[in-house]
């Protein structure tokens, strides 16, 4: 408990130093140019086929379930949009993020605290969490929500190739599915979840990179703690988020 | 100047620099020595402010380094260049870009003004045509020159180097030295050097602070340390067969 109270002291400590001002605005907008190239861009190939093809079951399992010929085929699409909405393409997607994006951001971090990198900025009076982390932070916290909507749409897109493939339920039913009871404040929902996520996954791993210590395995043992904490923080999040903006 | 006073430090339980004072003049080259894990590093980290010791002052001429807060810091830090034992360069960055770094961050030169100071630099520590390199194109040594040049770019008052020829050659190692040696004549900078190795003792070992589990057990020149009477000290410069084999002929 207390070796906990005193991880999040720590946590708290660098967030202060991270929302400083940034000695720089034309080198922080640099980087963070740098870092949306590096950790939203670069995510777009993993999250599209991922949401392809989750797409894709999804609708495949909603048909299968739906064998009551009471139940309209076009809850089918309904289902479709509103799994994919709701939880996958924030949720899940994050969870894929903190994976991803967090062991890199807490490996490179985390190899420039062992070689001495982060030590020689701060001795330059650069203050070095703030150079490092703040970019990466503003940068998947304002674009990720886009990724999430591109998530969205291809998800969506999955559910229609299986269609086309296999003639589960007909095109029109689906679409009249996508369109009924629509409602977009699930969007600004999900959107939401996802910014909030994003700065969880990068505050996270990056608070366990710039804290790490014992070379390359320090480095390594950096990187998983990031991943588990982040994605257990990722949870705790959705629930209550969840539970504040539709509870 | 540089005046340490009564500096201690500790790690948990382990005290790990026991009551140092020692004062470092501009123009001289001071050398911290002592044995791995002896305190010299964190000796050198808490001058620096990279470690806050507990109890005990750092004095930069004037300035209470210790006492300050960290703009403060910040401003003393602009005047400081630190050569780290690895050297510590950027591996994002070009060799010219690392060396610009702290220009970006505190000068409004204009970019062919940095350039010309980048130029400049890497040809004072006599490296040429490796501008536009990666830190892991290089040798040690010439990571060890891009980090001097890096460390003089806003000519500081005061430099520090930790370990500067661990992983070097001899040849390489006396070449860094006479560099090191060189730089704080030319500039009248203030140069603590952290290092085990005796050659360097004895090029450039203008004040040398010995440092023993914590503590600063000798003070003196390269020129008192062959006759010096400290037998810990004894210990770590004769440490090796020959070297003692040299200690009993000159006695003799």
């Amino acid at each position: 408990m207390k070796k906990s109270l005193e991880l999040l002291g720590r946590y708290f400590i660098l967030m202060r130093k991270v929302f400083t001002k940034p000695d720089r605005r034309s080198i922080f907008f640099k980087q963070f140019f740098t870092d949306v190239e590096k950790l939203v861009i670069d995510s777009i190939p993993i999250v599209a086929i991922i949401s392809l093809f989750i797409g894709a079951v999804i609708v495949i399992q909603t048909a299968s379930n739906i064998e009551s010929p009471f139940i309209p085929k076009m809850y089918v699409g309904y289902m479709a949009r509103e799994s994919l909405v709701l939880e996958f393409c924030s949720t899940m997607i994050a969870l894929i993020l903190a994976g991803k994006v967090g062991s890199n951001i807490s490996s490179e971090i985390g190899s420039m605290r062992i070689s001495e990198q982060i030590d020689a900025m701060d001795m330059m009076g650069v203050n070095s969490a703030n150079y490092l982390i703040l970019p990466k932070i503003a940068a998947s916290t304002v674009f990720n929500p886009l990724l999430m909507l591109f998530s969205f749409m291809l998800g969506l897109v999955g559910g229609a190739m299986i269609i086309l493939f296999t003639g589960i339920v007909t095109m029109s039913q689906y679409v009249d599915g996508l369109h009924y009871a629509f409602r977009s404040y699930y969007i600004f929902y999900s959107m939401i979840k996802m910014s909030v996520f994003s700065f969880v996954i990068t505050s996270i791993s990056s608070f366990y990179g710039y804290n790490a210590s014992g070379g390359a395995l320090g480095v390594g043992s950096s990187s998983t703690k990031a991943i588990v904490v982040s994605s257990v923080m990722i949870l705790v999040a959705n629930l209550v988020i969840t539970q504040l903006m539709l509870g | 100047m540089i005046k340490v006073e009564r500096l201690n430090k500790f790690f948990g339980e382990k005290q790990v620099l026991k009551d140092i004072s020692v004062e470092y003049q501009p123009g001289k080259c001071s050398l911290i020595i002592g044995a791995s894990g002896s305190g010299k590093t964190v000796l050198l980290k808490s001058i620096v402010g990279l470690h806050k010791p507990e109890s005990g002052s750092v004095w930069y001429g004037d300035i209470n380094f210790t006492t300050l807060d960290e703009p403060g810091k910040k401003e003393i830090r602009k005047e400081i260049g630190m050569l780290f034992q690895g050297s510590a360069l950027f591996d994002f960055a070009t060799v010219e870009e690392n060396i610009r770094f702290p220009m970006d961050f505190f000068t409004n030169w204009s970019s062919e003004e940095k350039l010309e100071r980048v130029n400049f630099c890497l040809k004072r520590v006599n490296l040429f045509n490796v501008n536009k390199l990666f830190p892991n194109e290089l040798s040690g040594g010439m990571q060890k020159r891009v980090g001097i040049a890096r460390a003089i770019a806003l000519n500081p008052k005061y430099l520090f180097c930790d370990e500067p020829n661990s992983g070097l050659d001899p040849h390489t190692s006396i070449l860094i030295d006479q560099l090191i040696q060189e730089i704080t004549q030319e500039y009248n900078i203030t140069t603590l050097v952290n290092t085990h190795d005796m050659n360097s003792v004895m090029e450039i070992g203008d004040q040398v602070s010995f440092i023993h589990k914590g503590e600063k057990v000798w003070e003196g020149s390269r020129n008192d340390i062959l006759t010096a009477d400290n037998p810990d000290l004894n210990e770590f410069v004769f440490a090796n067969n020959m070297a003692k084999r040299m200690k009993e002929l000159m006695q003799k």
